[in-house]
C-alpha cells in the first residue's frame, strides 16, 4: 500500500506502469475487491488502502459495438466493454478479428500495443483462435 | 418533515415553446427568451414577477447569470445543477422546495438552443473521460449502442423492436404541427437506414434541432388565480449511478429503477394510474429501458411491449405524444419538452394528439449516457 494522499496520484501511477508495458490494478486491503479506473479511495468501501497488483490479463466481453467509419477515414472499428476476471469493467477494443466478429461472452486477454499517435494502449485479443 | 409533504404543493401555471420546428439565424438565448415570453404570457405574468431561476446549458459556463442578465431579472435564488438532458426535470425538486420555503414566489425553468441551425453537431462542454477516450467512442451514441447490444443479447430484443419505437414516435409527430420530422416512416425504412454504431442506425437516434422550452411554477395555494388550469407536481425523484458507460453496473438496468419507485411513492401512485407517458428518447433503446425500469412492463419485456404499434397513437399506452426527441425536437437537451407536453396533455390542449381523459402524466428525464434519471408525476386538479 502506498500513501493515498501524497506523491504521484493513482492516474499518474497507472499511466507510468502502462508506459512501461504493464497493466496494474488496485486492490483494496480492506474489502479485497479490485478497483478500476484508478482511484484514491476504494469505490466499494471507501478505504484509502489500495495496493497495486499485476492484472490477470483475462477478461470477458460484456458488450460490443462497431463504430461505422468511412474507409478513407480508417474504416469501421470495435469498441467493447470487457469485464476483467478480477471484477472491474473497462472500455477497450478487441483486436485480432474483424470488428463485427467480436461477440458478447467472448473470452479475451490483454495485449498492450503501441497505438500510433497515442503511445501504449491496453487492448484485448481473443483467448482462443483469434490470431496473433 | 418528509418527501411526501411536497405532493401537490407546486403548480405549473405557464408553459411556452420557442424556436420550433427550426429557428435559423437566431441565437440560443433568443430562442430561450421566446419560450420564456410564451410561458409568462400563458401564466398572465410579467418578467418582473420572476424571482426564482432554474436553467441550464451545454455551452454556457454560468447560464443563470447570462439568462438573468439577458432577461433583466434579479432572482432571489437560482439553480443550474447540470446532470445532462434530465436537468430540467431535475429542476422541479429545488424549485418546489424554494417555493415551499418562501425563498421565491414565481419560479422559472427554461432552456434554449440553436443546435440544429447554429452548429449542427452536439456541442458540449463535457469533459473527456480519461479511461474511455483512447478507444474513440462516439459520444454519446457508442454508449447507447453498447446498452442496446447487451439488451438484445440478454433478452432477445430485436432491431425491429427498436424500429417500432422510432415509428411510433413519428406517428405521434405527424399529429403535432410543431414537430420537426413529420414524413411517413415505416419499420422497413428504419431497418434500412444507415448503421452508425451497431445496433443503432441513423433513425434510432434523436434529432438535432433548434428549440426552447420554459415553465412557470408557483405555490399551489395561488394556482387557481391564473388563466390556465393548473397542473400539479405530485411526485418527483432523481437517481444517478454513473457518469461514463464503463461504470454503469448493469447496462440493461438504469437508475430509473430507483427514481421511478421513489417518485411514485411521493405521488401515492402506480404505473397503472398513468394516462400519458413522456420518456426521454435520445435513442430508441431508451424508451424500452424506461418502460421496463419505471414498471410499465417487466425487465426484458420492453421489446415485446412496444410491438405492433402498442405505444403509437391508438395503442395501449400513449408514449411520447409530441413525437419525442426522435421526431419532435432535440435541441441538445430535451428535459423541458417532456414537462411541457405533459402539461398540454393534462390541460386538454394538445389538439389532434390529445389523449382522452388524461389526468396523470409521467415525465422521465435521462442525462449523460443513461447516467442521470429523473422521474416526475404530474396531475390535474382531480388528482389532488
Amino acid at each position: 500500500m502506498t500513501n493515498a494522499f501524497s506523491g504521484s496520484g493513482p492516474d499518474a501511477v497507472f499511466a507510468a506502469y502502462l508506459a512501461d508495458g504493464r497493466f496494474m490494478l488496485q486492490q483494496c486491503d480492506d474489502c479485497k475487491k479490485h478497483v478500476f479506473y484508478p482511484r484514491v479511495l476504494c469505490s466499494h468501501c471507501g478505504s484509502p488502502k489500495l495496493t497495486w497488483q499485476p492484472a490477470s490479463d483475462q477478461g470477458t466481453v460484456y458488450s460490443t459495438t462497431v463504430v461505422r467509419r468511412k474507409p478513407e477515414q480508417g474504416g469501421d472499428y470495435n469498441v467493447a466493454l470487457v469485464d476483467l476476471s478480477e471484477g472491474p469493467r473497462m472500455m477497450s477494443r478487441v483486436d485480432g478479428l474483424a470488428p463485427h466478429e467480436v461477440m458478447i461472452g467472448m473470452d479475451v486477454r490483454v495485449k498492450i500495443i503501441d497505438e500510433p499517435g497515442h503511445g501504449k494502449l491496453l487492448v484485448f485479443m481473443p483467448t482462443q483462435g483469434g490470431g496473433a | 418533515m418528509k418527501a411526501t409533504d411536497l405532493r401537490g404543493k407546486t403548480a405549473i401555471v405557464g408553459v411556452g415553446l420557442g424556436g420550433l420546428p427550426s429557428a435559423p439565424n437566431r441565437s440560443s438565448m433568443e430562442i430561450q427568451t421566446e419560450a420564456v415570453h410564451q410561458a409568462l404570457t400563458d401564466a398572465g405574468l410579467n418578467l418582473s414577477d420572476v424571482d426564482g431561476l432554474f436553467t441550464g446549458s451545454s455551452h454556457a459556463f454560468m447560464p443563470a447569470l447570462s439568462t438573468a442578465e439577458y432577461l433583466g431579472i434579479r432572482p432571489k435564488i437560482s439553480d443550474t445543477t447540470m446532470i445532462g438532458g434530465s436537468s430540467f426535470v431535475g429542476h422541479l425538486l429545488p424549485a418546489a422546495m424554494a417555493l415551499q420555503y418562501g425563498l421565491c414566489d414565481v419560479a422559472l425553468i427554461c432552456y434554449g438552443s440553436n443546435q440544429g441551425s447554429g452548429f449542427g453537431k452536439l456541442k458540449s462542454m463535457s469533459e473527456p473521460q480519461t479511461y474511455e477516450a483512447p478507444y474513440d467512442p462516439r459520444h454519446p451514441i457508442t454508449s447507447y449502442a453498447l446498452a442496446a447490444a447487451r439488451h438484445m443479447h440478454q433478452f432477445g430484443t430485436r432491431r425491429e423492436d427498436l424500429a417500432e419505437v422510432a415509428v411510433a414516435a413519428r406517428r405521434w409527430a405527424q399529429l403535432n404541427p410543431l414537430a420537426f420530422a413529420r414524413d411517413d416512416l415505416t419499420l422497413e425504412q428504419v431497418m434500412a437506414s444507415r448503421m452508425v454504431n451497431d445496433p443503432l442506425s441513423k433513425l434510432d437516434c434523436c434529432l438535432v434541432t433548434d428549440g426552447g422550452g420554459a415553465l412557470v411554477l408557483v405555490r399551489s395555494e395561488r394556482a387557481k388565480d391564473f388563466p390556465k388550469p393548473p397542473v400539479y407536481m405530485l411526485g418527483t425523484a432523481m437517481a444517478h449511478w454513473h457518469r461514463q458507460i464503463s461504470s454503469m453496473p448493469d447496462l440493461t438496468v438504469t437508475a430509473a429503477a430507483e427514481s421511478g419507485p421513489r417518485a411514485f411513492a411521493m405521488a401515492g401512485l402506480a404505473p397503472k394510474d398513468v394516462d400519458v407517458v413522456e420518456l426521454y428518447d435520445a435513442f430508441t433503446i431508451n424508451t424500452i429501458l424506461f418502460l421496463e425500469d419505471l414498471g410499465f412492463c417487466a425487465k426484458g419485456e420492453g421489446g415485446a411491449f412496444v410491438r405492433d404499434g402498442r405505444i403509437a397513437p391508438g395503442g395501449n399506452l400513449a408514449v411520447n405524444t409530441n413525437g419525442g426527441g426522435l421526431s419532435c425536437c432535440h435541441p441538445g437537451m430535451y428535459g423541458t419538452f417532456l414537462l411541457i407536453e405533459a402539461v398540454q396533455q393534462l390541460r386538454g390542449e394538445a389538439g389532434a394528439r390529445q389523449v382522452d381523459n388524461a389526468h396523470i402524466a409521467l415525465c422521465h428525464g435521462n442525462g449523460g449516457v443513461l447516467s442521470s434519471q429523473v422521474t416526475a408525476l404530474l396531475g390535474d386538479a382531480s388528482t389532488l
